[in-house]
């Protein structure tokens, strides 16, 4: 799995929390092999998982893509896939993380669900 | 009205040319910028008013309150950690670096997530560079590699380089030649003379192997490197000693790939070998506006441009041990403050889960996942839009960044002076 920029996610940046982000950043591109060999027809989504964590997206052709290699644009969904390890250099590897990828009928988690549960705590320590 | 020559402030291209009409005091029209730039410049959803967490919900307060509160958590610390500043002017960065000092805190900036390690190699090796006013005006060759400008710098290749017309380049794109590298075909790749199709994560065996070649040890090399036919690097490798000017421009595909800051070291070292035969340079493509100007301040105020411990009475540098997405991964980190940055959306869900548990302040003009997180909020003028100051493009030139519209809102700059004063009110009250 790699994660980059593209021009939908870049033009939503400053309004994550709208319709057009979720549009532009919750999907997984494949190849046309690896579309075909998951049976995805005309629309679907993919669970995409590593040893990190997994994140349902759509699924999308994309024909500059090899077999074996799938893009998420960077955001909270590919996120979710990649480890917090550094390397000693202080970036995690945002490109080039092992995945595996099934078509599943679970939905695509918007914003709001995507981080529900990740505060926990009540704030106001001061 | 219409107010010209208005700086863009989205990526690292910093378009000076943008044409903003204003009406009443509102952006109501964008010319020349690209569709990144004039989404930012228009306008989107922004944070209302200054908030605080109480019960797990965020509930509306006034600056003064956001601010004690945000001194408080800062001062309470043991191991502050003050991120961002890639989507704020310098000035702003000037005053963050003097806020952590005062707090006995770690800075650090989005470069960490992103050309990070292009920084560190270029410490480990020397860079050849240029501005990109050389790029436009003189080079014949342009390869980007693992750099993607159709998508994320639009109007790179118009103004500056592939498709520019310059001085010494006046036929624009038919007088120079392009090679692209990248893991898939690119927007970018499909405007290429030559596309090299690699493996994620061979960025360092492919470039090893152009360097052999460069250097007359082809015959050393096999068949195929990383999937790529050894004619084809040849053919790429001749192509570079025949420049008069080439000029390699790399994105996050190196540094965000297997090898990292190594990949970007190697690079830099192929660049040094093609100054043996031609003029080469080299540049990273750096993502937001002025993510160049924090590496600048901070490196002339603590000799390290990321990723500074200030806790220790003199500066101390180490990414892997310092930089943001180390010291939450450790836990380390006691309390956050993020100015002008979004890390909830960009970092590894491992490391935003390590964020959630701690006390976290947002300084942004706009609501993202980072407000989800955040214990207190402060939302800010939009730098180049309603607060003018200094910032620098890609390749280190500095500009003024204008004030189009006034948005009655404090900029990032006194929000941080703001929270320095009371820092510094609560260490007298000691």
């Amino acid at each position: 799995m790699i994660s980059g920029r593209t021009l939908g996610q870049g033009a939503s940046l400053e309004a994550k929390t709208s319709p057009e982000f979720f549009k532009a950043v919750s999907f997984c591109a494949l190849s046309q092999e690896d579309y075909d060999a998951l049976g995805i027809f005309g629309e679907g989504n993919v669970l995409v998982r590593s040893e990190f964590g997994e994140v349902v997206v759509s699924a999308k052709k994309d024909e500059g893509l090899p077999p074996g290699v799938i893009f998420i644009p960077m955001g909270p969904w590919a996120n979710a896939v990649v480890g917090r390890k550094t390397g000693g250099c202080g970036t995690p590897q945002f490109k080039g993380e092992k995945v595996e990828v099934e078509r599943t009928k679970m939905p695509v988690m918007d914003i709001q669900e995507l981080f529900a549960d990740v505060k926990t705590r009540g704030g106001d320590r001061s | 009205m219409i107010i010209e020559d208005v700086l863009c402030p989205f990526c690292g291209c910093l378009c000076d040319d943008i044409k903003v009409e204003v009406e009443g005091g509102r952006v109501v029209g964008v010319k020349r910028a690209c569709r990144l730039g004039s989404s930012k410049i228009l306008g989107h959803e922004r944070i209302g008013a200054p908030m605080v967490r109480r019960d797990g919900k965020l509930f509306e307060t006034t600056y003064d309150d956001a601010y004690d509160r945000a001194a408080r958590i800062l001062k309470g610390a043991k191991r502050p950690l003050l991120y961002g500043w890639c989507s704020t002017v310098c000035e702003t960065a000037k005053k963050g670096i003097l806020l952590a000092e005062e707090v006995g805190g770690v800075i650090d900036s989005t470069a960490t997530v992103c050309h990070g390690p292009s920084i560190i190699g270029i410490e480990e090796k020397g860079l050849s560079g240029s501005t990109l006013g050389q790029v436009k005006n003189r080079a014949d060759l342009i390869v980007f590699w693992g750099a993607n400008p159709a998508e994320a710098h639009p109007r790179h290749t118009m103004r500056y380089s592939s498709n520019s017309k310059g001085m010494f380049t006046p036929e624009g794109r038919g007088g120079r030649k392009v090679i692209v590298v990248d893991v898939r075909k690119t927007r970018t790749a499909k405007n290429a003379d030559k596309f090299i199709l690699i493996r994620p994560g061979t960025d360092y065996e492919v470039i090893s192997a152009l360097r052999m070649i460069v250097k007359g040890k082809g015959d050393l090399i096999p068949e195929t490197v990383a999937g790529v036919d050894k004619a084809d690097l040849e053919e790429a490798a001749g192509m570079m000693k025949a420049a008069k000017f080439g000029s390699i421009l790399f994105g996050l595909g190196m540094t965000h790939s297997r090898g990292r800051y190594k990949n970007v070291d190697n690079a830099l070292s192929l660049v040094a070998d093609l100054n043996g035969f031609t003029k080469f340079v080299v540049m990273a493509m750096r993502g937001h506006y002025n993510v160049a100007g924090f590496g600048q301040v901070c490196a002339w105020e603590t000799g390290y441009p990321m990723a500074v411990d200030l806790s220790r009475g003199a500066p101390y540098f180490n990414p892997g041990e310092t930089a943001a997405c180390d010291l939450l991964g450790r836990r380390e980190a006691d309390a956050m403050m993020v100015v002008a940055a979004d890390p909830a959306s960009n970092f590894p869900r491992a490391t935003v889960e390590a964020m959630a548990e701690i006390p976290v302040i947002q300084v942004d003009p706009f609501p993202n996942p980072t407000t989800f997180l955040a214990d207190v909020v402060i939302p800010t003028a939009v730098c180049g839009i309603e607060a003018e100051g200094t910032a620098y493009r890609m390749d280190g030139l500095s500009l003024r960044m204008k004030k189009v519209v006034d948005s009655g809102l404090p900029t990032d700059e006194e929000v941080v002076e703001n929270i320095l004063d009371r820092v510094r009110r609560l260490a007298d009250d000691n």
